[in-house]
């Protein structure tokens, strides 16, 4: 299993010279598992460059998607393979309570949103609403688990062989709690199911302690809530992702090492920024 | 094969945290019935704290408190608010009398939501009481 970041930004795209060594794009994460069968996590602008590699890919791909925030999927119909006679599309997502997934998509491509709408679409899509328990894509067991995030909202487990990656780029575990998060039973915790003893956590880093303060309920983590809760469920790696779109490349590596400072880790474990770009093979 | 506990329902989790934050007296159980939290209003009318408390099938709820109707004949889960909300999936409403731990009877009103996390998924049910103003 490989995971290769596209985008990390978080709420809106970010370009320009204070962003160049992580990146401006938002959310989007390409996996490759053992078989060749390719997932595409979150189709936020990120999703434009990785489309490009897709053409005329031999196979189904699967976008899933974690919710229906613009920054997740504001990417989609810059997505090469969207627009390719012949390709094999496969959206995975949260329902609302009422609406299914299509009905949602469907919902942003269209006028006044945007000008086309998804029966323009030459390829062949699909579109499901995610389980509610596990279920297979190629050689990975996928699990989707719902997360506190306003609005329906899931994070992936993706599991093949011993691998195992946990995605939940947006996220607010921390809210209401009156007990920090590591004293919480796992139970009680949102996400717990999603990100419990795998081998690389990507999680919404997005705030500082203080700017948390100020943004209780907008559903975002601070770096400290997102080390703390990696801790609680027994994640092996931490991956800071989402990063603020206020936040210059400088800003995001001091956040992050304040997040080595709460977790030092070993051999190499500590939590890393993501960035586009980055790479991470597990075995 | 590693066992895990396997985390409650967000609408769940929710709930609870809701209920924690209220002066109102709440009581959440999830869909089957097992009682999975009440707050510190609760803890009032119930006479013990919920962290001496654990989770308690509907069976078991006597272990923490009885429940009769306003006549005095014991009511069982099924035609509690709760037990109601859960079979028909409905809201329900009712006044009862409870006798906690403490040994004290108050007579209470009870308003019982199902928690939909969708249209076709109960996972709970929240019970809001309060001291019935005829009691």
């Amino acid at each position: 299993l490989e995971a290769i970041v596209w985008g990390c930004r978080g709420s809106l795209a970010s370009p320009g010279a204070a962003t160049v060594r992580y990146g401006g794009n938002t959310s989007c994460v390409e996996v490759r598992l053992d078989d060749g069968t390719v997932l595409v996590l979150d189709a936020g602008t990120g999703v434009r460059e990785l489309g490009r590699t897709l053409v005329g890919h031999d196979g189904p791909i699967h976008v899933l998607l974690t919710h229906m925030h613009l920054d997740h999927v504001e990417g989609l119909v810059f997505f090469a393979p969207f627009w390719e006679p012949g390709a094999e599309l496969h959206f995975w997502g949260p329902r609302s309570p009422l609406h299914t997934l299509e009905e949602r998509i469907s919902r942003y491509l269209s006028p006044p949103l945007f000008p086309l709408q998804v029966a323009d679409s030459p390829a062949q899509l699909h579109f499901h609403d995610v389980p509610t328990g596990p279920w297979r894509i190629g050689s990975a067991t996928i699990r989707a688990g719902e997360v506190l995030h306003p609005g329906p909202t899931v994070g992936y487990r993706i599991e093949e062989g011993a691998a195992s990656l946990a995605y939940i780029p947006d996220h607010e575990p921390a809210l209401g709690l009156d007990a920090d998060i590591e004293a919480v039973s796992p139970d009680w915790l949102p996400g717990y199911d999603v990100a419990a003893g795998v081998t690389v956590l990507f999680h919404d880093a997005q705030l500082t302690v203080e700017e948390y303060d100020a943004r209780v309920g907008w559903g975002h983590s601070s770096v400290d809530a997102a080390v703390a809760f990696a801790k609680s469920a027994g994640a092996e790696r931490l991956v800071l992702f989402h990063h603020d779109p206020m936040r210059g490349d400088d800003d995001v590596e001091r956040l992050a090492a304040h997040a080595q400072s709460l977790w030092p880790g070993e051999n190499g474990s500590a939590p890393r920024p993501a960035y586009e770009g980055m790479r991470l093979s597990l075995p | 094969v590693v066992e895990r506990p396997r985390q409650k329902s967000i609408v769940l989790i929710l709930s609870r945290e809701l209920s924690s934050k209220l002066a109102t007296a709440a009581f959440v159980t999830d869909e089957h019935g097992e009682l999975v939290y009440f707050n510190e209003a609760a803890e009032e009318l119930l006479g013990r704290p919920f962290s001496e408390t654990a989770a308690l099938a509907p069976d078991e709820w006597g272990d923490l408190f009885s429940v009769q109707s306003l006549e005095g004949t014991p009511v069982p889960f099924e035609e509690m608010p709760a037990g109601i909300a859960r079979a028909e999936r409905r809201p329900a409403h009712g006044e009862l009398c409870i006798t906690g731990g403490d040994g004290v009877r108050h007579r209470i009103a009870v308003t019982a939501l199902p928690l939909f996390a969708h249209a076709d998924e109960l996972v709970g049910i929240l019970s809001v009481f309060w001291p019935s103003p005829r009691g």
